[in-house]
């Protein structure tokens, strides 16, 4: 059977692409700088997703090993060896281990925890936002009542409560960390709504007679979720500082039920008196490195998202003779 | 809100209006969470350690026998007479907690905070600046890093190095033993009793301790200044009157210096304000991490024992302060900045 010739058509891409692909469009065109923390934060990020899903693979041995079979217990305090690369702790666990399994740990919390806390944050922030009244003020003002609280501290009280009738595991701390960043979302989406509220276009869909729910939908979301990546990504960041914070305290993963680093940290603040460096440093700079690569991705995904910090290939106008604008950029 | 002659005393009497619900609902969030949530908070703090009959006496004794909304409307009555509770297991009224563990937290976060500021406000502006040279990267890059770096981690680096390594400062306390039993507390912010005093050695000591906690959490907190006034310099070097100010042929560091920046340094104030909240909570971490006798390591100490009055009283105290440094906040922005009073 031949086909005709003419039938030879480009398929149409489907719809929900074109919508992702306005979002982040701009990313392309970013360069300099941006570029570069944009990759650097990537990658990073990337790899610790690698070590997060391998670590089965990767990991020497289980994050509350203290003995094998064949040589027994673990000596306590050991420092950086053969054995353990990165010594031993005061339980004579493994800290390499602790710091594999970990990364499961701190990216399972903050992925549960974004969910949450977007899928709250969003709609109730696009209801309130275009639909304003008393529903609107009184959303404000609890979200506001939260959001002027210590986060820290809000965080605490809910992981405390929780832990006398849910246990302290990665649910508990996954909540306690929702409570905080719920009316960060509901702020954004809220005052974008009613900004976008306002424009011509959604005007002229109201005037043909589109419901309430079918502007939300295919006109207002789509302008306001711009907004969701990078502050998502940015409040991963945060959200790994607040969990391994709520660890350093006890209020966070406990430690029968998996490796945290915050945690970790706790248990090395005794050791440092006696110059014993390896059971706080690697966990630290575990965290450090995982939340540097977020913010990298996240700034640099704001600065090429967000309008008003973007900056594209074009060249500068400048009024000034050529001269002096060499000399302003040096 | 609104009308046409928006005053500055309008504006504040607004916004005053504004914080009598704000304050409630901050009230009833910490009535239901702390007292609601657990049951009573007797038997959730003594629960299993005394028997069942001292319970139920110290129940009736303070009242937590009643009906929920009896407690509700007596407990919004005694905080709005500032009596916050007194704690169960050491019998501590929140007040003078509040009096002497609050002024080594104060002390604590007011040095914090001017490091926060020289060391913020430096980097932020030279990054916002220069964007897109290696000024500008390289203050970034330590704007990230040290936002990245959680507070306990770098304290518990500078304890490894200046105090285990070094063994140049002391790495725990307010003040040594010997000064920590001799000082005359007039305050109980320990750098102005030593001033008092006139005692020298003591007011050294008292010094020495304090470099490490509030430089630590001082620099943490810079990384939020470094971050808003570098976006804030940028977005002000391309408003219109700085293109105007370039057009009348003023010099390009004039404008930077006389234009550009202190424009961007406004919304600085408020930043102090949103601060204060990100300072309390990097204090009870670098209390922990620094036994240092503020409030934040006594509320972690009292949520150990499960005290439930102290634990509430103490949240109070923390949100309140809160909203009164927003309010303070406003006010001082709505003076500065006539285009916030609208």
């Amino acid at each position: 059977m031949t086909i005709p010739a003419q039938v030879e058509r480009v398929p149409p891409r489907p719809r929900r692409l074109v919508a992702v692909r306005r979002v982040f469009a701009p990313i392309g065109d970013a360069r300099g700088m941006t570029r570069w923390m944009l990759w650097v934060g990537a990658g990073i990020t990337l790899a610790f997703i690698l070590v997060a899903l391998l670590a089965p693979v990767l990991a020497p041995y289980e994050f509350d090993q203290f003995r094998t079979p064949e040589e027994g217990r673990f000596v306590q305090l050991e420092a950086p060896s053969r054995d353990h690369l990165m010594g031993t702790n005061v339980q004579s666990t493994d800290v390499l281990s602790r710091i594999i399994w970990g990364t499961q740990t701190e990216l399972k919390v903050v992925l549960i925890s974004l969910f949450l806390s977007i899928s709250f944050g969003v709609p109730l922030g696009l209801l309130s936002g275009y639909f304003g009244g008393k529903l609107d003020r009184v959303l404000v003002l609890v979200m506001d009542a939260l959001f002027v609280f210590p986060f820290l501290l809000l965080a605490i009280v809910i992981a405390f409560l929780l832990a006398d009738k849910v246990g302290q595991g990665i649910f508990t701390a996954a909540i306690a960390i929702t409570v905080v960043y719920v009316p960060l979302y509901f702020r954004v989406v809220r005052n974008h709504t009613i900004s976008i509220r306002e424009e011509p276009f959604v005007e002229a869909a109201r005037a043909l007679g589109a419901k309430p729910f079918t502007i939300i939908r295919k006109y207002v979301f789509f302008n306001v979720v711009q907004n969701v990546p990078p502050l998502a990504t940015l409040n991963a960041a945060d959200a790994i500082l607040t969990l391994a914070a709520l660890g350093f305290l006890g209020y966070g993963i406990q430690p029968t039920e998996g490796a945290e680093w915050g945690y970790d940290i706790q248990r090395a603040v005794s050791d440092a008196a006696s110059g014993i460096w390896w059971t706080g440093l690697f966990p630290g700079l575990a965290i450090v490195l995982l939340v540097t690569g977020l913010t990298l991705l996240g700034e640099s995904l704001n600065e090429t998202i967000n309008p008003v910090l973007r900056k594209r290939r074009y060249e500068k106008v400048s009024l000034a003779p050529p001269g002096v604008a060499e000399a302003e950029m040096e | 809100m609104g009308g046409k002659g928006t005053s500055l005393r309008q504006y504040l009497l607004t916004r005053l209006l504004l914080v009598i619900p704000m304050v409630f609902i901050l009230l009833t969030l910490v009535f239901l969470l702390m007292r609601v949530a657990p049951g009573d908070p007797i038997s959730a703090s003594l629960g299993g350690r005394v028997p069942q009959e001292e319970v139920e006496r110290i129940k009736a004794e303070l009242g937590y026998d009643r009906p929920v909304y009896v407690q509700y409307v007596e407990y919004l009555g005694n905080v709005l007479r500032g009596d916050f509770g007194t704690a169960i297991t050491d019998s501590r009224p929140i007040g003078d907690i509040i009096r002497e563990n609050g002024a080594a937290t104060l002390e604590l976060t007011f040095f914090a905070m001017i490091v926060a500021i020289v060391v913020g406000v430096t980097f932020g502006l030279l990054a916002g600046r220069y964007r897109d040279t290696w000024i500008d990267g390289g203050g970034r890059l330590f704007g990230i890093l040290i936002y990245a770096m959680p507070v306990f981690f770098l304290g518990l680096m500078a304890q490894l190095f200046f105090g285990s390594y070094l063994g140049w400062l002391p790495t725990s306390g307010r003040a040594s033993p010997l000064v920590d039993a001799t000082l005359v507390t007039h305050t109980n912010i320990y750098t102005i009793d030593t001033l008092i005093d006139r005692d020298r050695d003591a007011f050294v000591d008292v010094v020495k301790h304090l470099i490490l906690p509030a430089v630590t959490l001082g620099l943490v907190t810079a990384g939020v200044f470094i971050r808003l006034i570098r976006v804030n310099v940028i977005r002000t070097m391309k408003d219109d009157y700085i293109e105007a100010a370039r057009a009348r042929g003023i010099d390009e560091r004039s404008v930077v210096y006389h234009h550009a920046f202190r424009n961007a340094l406004v919304p600085v104030i408020t930043v102090v304000g949103l601060t204060v909240a990100l300072l309390l909570s990097g204090a009870v971490l670098t209390e922990t991490t620094f036994n240092w006798p503020g409030i934040g390591k006594t509320l972690i100490s009292y949520l150990e024992n499960r005290d439930y009055p102290a634990v509430q009283g103490i949240i109070i105290v923390f949100a309140l302060v809160v909203v009164v440094v927003s309010v303070v906040i406003d006010f001082v922005n709505a003076y500065i900045d006539p285009r916030i009073r609208y």
